[in-house]
């Protein structure tokens, strides 16, 4: 570490980025795998790290990626459901890692939905 | 840094790491890697979450929810329910009293609704070991704008108008004071920030060190811009090793990055800090004493004028500010002045923190902003009082401020206001006490602390508190006479207008307070030589009711004295010549047939 400058904050800031706006909530985009059992034993996991990786890789700062139980539709597991500010909420099923990459690209960074992998938009009344 | 998709933001303030926080943060780490998650998951070890009575806690981000009690046993299960699979964990949640369903949300629960974060506002957001996550969350910002864009004399302008005082007790204009420092002429002039909190109960400012020590730091360079000052001392307790500890790493962290030293931020402003360790007596929280204890004589307080903006450490021109009050400054700087004065009351602006501690269901730490009232503090945030019992009355201002009976709850709080009723708002210790807490008691107990930490310089208060200890001693061993009152209440007066510092001139508060509330406690004492509230052991007598006892035996078996007889299963008895009152029988009995009259 050196001596910074008054500019130099502002490169901290964006360093940080990242980081920080998880812990805000605010976050353009919201993926939550489902990592139920069922989740899990069909690959859930892989799709996960898949994620994770390309988060790493595009640089994204206001991205969130978490998990949640099972969605109730074990049979069409890996699923994910992406959630822009704003936005229903969409789910995908029966994913693979190139899948997951489409709809990274497609839905994620540039907000169109890839509707032959989703099966929905919506989430079930809550109450 | 790694990009995590989750952080676990885990309490690291005192509280909770006596609670052994650090052991969970071990666990944690253990099953993390256990079940591979250790590049998704990070463990983010925070500065006080403030809800202290049920640590060690934790909140995990995004999702926001609260976790409670955690301990070792509960961290497998916890890493693969939530982390690997996603399940919130419902048993290690806050379930409200009186209510069966836990609220997953922080947001949601009471204690944090009600609270409104400047000076804490990074407390449980970043790691304070990071400055990175400090300077991300706006960080040194402040800093810039009052070097970059404001002369010294809008600097100290704009902590004018914003109405910020003091927060250490007296509540003195903290504009008005820079003002007066920078004035005054030497040519070398220094801050010192007093976190010599000394009120018993009260962690505050601890809790502001440990969370976020950079605030400090950022308002003490803002401080120096403002008033010309070159150099800061930190004065800190002893007891506050964690508190020591961040501040020194922050300190050095901030001194690597230029913001504090030589030509900082390259703006030309040479300003360093230091820190100065007390031994932790309550006479040092005064700035004359503190000053003096700095400069390593007796922390005794002296005559004032000179004020130590004219003549402080070393002789020099010196601002002294309470922790909480730097900590506001940055905020001030950047969100303007009228952003600040926007929130309070007509003559107390911004927040206050508080330390909400005794018989209370959620204690721990709080921001609130001025004028809430007690009630809210007391029953919104504080959830009210345990086990069904009523209130009674609450302190604040710790052990020299009043006790503020029930008739009163709905007064809004600013300094005013607690000064009309007979309290100080000190600098943020709220004790809360209900039906079984004898108010003579109290005023005995609170006095006996101030007995011992007055200094002894002036004879009032020396003397004076010391008789007035005796006086209210006498009292709870149930030898009152006739007399008393008028005789505590003048004391009182000749304790509080012949000491030189406010440790005499506000040690009789609990005193004047409880005979102006609760007089009639202290009349059945002296009279009756009864102990209302049954705790005075010289005026109580324990005995069992025949009706309820079922003569399990229980008193008789914890009775340390054998004072306790009968046969099982028929009513016992209490032999008065051998109890000595210690209330094991009454804590022991699970049919209330123990009275205590």
């Amino acid at each position: 570490m050196s001596k910074i400058k008054p500019q130099d904050l502002e490169k901290i800031r964006v360093r940080m980025a990242r980081t920080m706006s998880l812990r805000d909530g605010d976050a353009q985009a919201k993926i939550t795998v489902h990592m139920g059992t069922c989740g899990i034993a069909a690959g859930a996991r892989k799709i996960m790290s898949a994620l994770l990786a390309i988060v790493e890789e595009k640089d994204t700062k206001d991205i969130v990626v978490t998990t949640s139980g099972c969605a109730g539709l074990c049979s069409r597991e890996p699923m994910m459901t992406v959630e822009l500010k704003g936005q229903a909420p969409v789910k995908y099923i029966e994913l693979d890692e190139e899948k997951t990459k489409k709809i990274f690209s497609d839905h994620v960074l540039s907000g169109k939905v890839v509707k032959e992998y989703a099966l929905a938009i919506g989430s079930e009344r809550v109450g | 840094m790694k990009s995590y998709r989750t952080h676990i933001m885990l309490c690291a303030g005192t509280g909770c790491v006596s609670n052994g926080s650090f052991k969970v943060k071990d666990a944690l780490e253990r099953e993390i890697q256990k079940h591979g998650l250790q590049d998704e998951v990070g463990v983010v070890m925070t500065g006080c979450n403030g809800f202290c009575a049920q640590g060690p806690v934790a909140v995990i981000k995004p999702d926001e929810i609260f976790y409670q009690f955690l301990s070792v046993d509960d961290i497998p299960h916890l890493v693969e329910e939530h982390f690997l699979k996603g399940r919130p964990v419902e048993k290690l949640m806050y379930i409200p009293p009186s209510e069966k369903a836990p609220v997953p949300k922080m947001g949601d629960i009471g204690f944090f609704g009600k609270q409104r974060l400047i000076a804490l506002r990074n407390r449980g957001m970043i790691d304070p070991e990071v400055i990175d996550e400090y300077i991300a969350r706006g960080g040194y910002s402040a800093l810039v704008k009052a070097l970059t864009k404001m002369k010294p004399r809008q600097v100290i302008e704009e902590i004018k108008q914003s109405g910020l005082r003091g927060r250490g007790g007296a509540g003195f204009p903290t504009g008005r004071k820079w003002e007066l420092v920078a004035a005054a002429k030497g040519d070398k002039k220094y801050l010192v920030c007093n976190a010599d909190e000394g009120d018993p109960g009260a962690f505050m400012d601890r809790s502001i060190i440990e969370s976020d020590p950079h605030s400090i730091l950022e308002g003490m360079v803002i401080g120096a811009r403002a008033t010309g000052a070159s150099h800061g001392y930190v004065y800190i307790r002893h007891e506050y090793p964690l508190a020591h500890k961040r501040l020194i790493k922050a300190i050095a962290q901030a001194r690597e990055y230029g913001l504090l030293g030589k030509d900082i931020l390259g703006e030309g402003l040479d300003f360093d800090i230091s820190i100065q360790q007390g031994a932790g007596a309550f006479v040092c929280g005064e700035e004359t004493s503190l000053i003096a204890s700095l400069q390593g004589d007796a922390p005794e307080p002296r005559v004032r004028p000179p004020f130590p903006a004219e003549h402080g450490v070393w002789g020099a021109p010196t601002n002294i500010n309470n922790v909480e009050t730097w900590a506001n400054v940055p905020e001030i700087i950047n969100k303007g002045a009228k952003w600040f004065a926007g929130i309070g009351t007509e003559t107390s602006k911004g927040t206050k923190v508080f330390s909400v501690v005794g018989k209370v269901e959620n204690t721990g730490l709080v921001e609130v902003p001025m004028g809430i009232t007690l009630k809210e503090i007391v029953f919104d945030i504080g959830g009210g009082i345990p086990k069904g019992k009523k209130f009674k009355a609450v302190q604040t201002g710790g052990p020299s401020g009043g006790c503020i009976p029930a008739s009163l709850l709905d007064l809004p709080i600013d300094y005013e206001k607690l000064a009309e009723v007979g309290s100080i708002m000190g600098s943020g210790g709220l004790i809360v006490m209900d039906e079984d807490t004898c108010m003579v008691d109290v005023a005995r107990y609170f006095l006996e602390f101030l007995k011992d930490e007055s200094c002894g310089k002036c004879t009032a208060c020396r003397e004076g508190i010391d008789v007035m200890h005796g006086i209210l001693e006498r009292i709870c061993q149930g030898n009152g006479k006739e007399g008393d009152i008028e005789m505590l209440q003048e004391l009182s007066e000749a304790v509080k207008d012949s000491s030189l510092c406010a440790l005499g001139g506000t040690a009789p508060n609990p005193v004047l307070s409880t005979i102006q509330y609760f007089r009639d406690e202290y009349e059945s004492h002296i009279k009756e030589k009864k102990c209302p509230a049954g705790v005075c052991k010289a005026l109580i007598t324990y005995t069992i009711d025949p009706e309820a006892c079922k003569g399990c035996r229980l008193c008789a078996k914890n009775c340390p004295q054998d004072a306790i007889t009968g046969e099982a299963k028929e009513p016992h008895i209490i032999d008065q010549d051998k109890c000595i009152k210690c209330g094991v029988c009454f804590d022991a009995c699970k049919f209330d047939a123990v009275l205590v009259k």
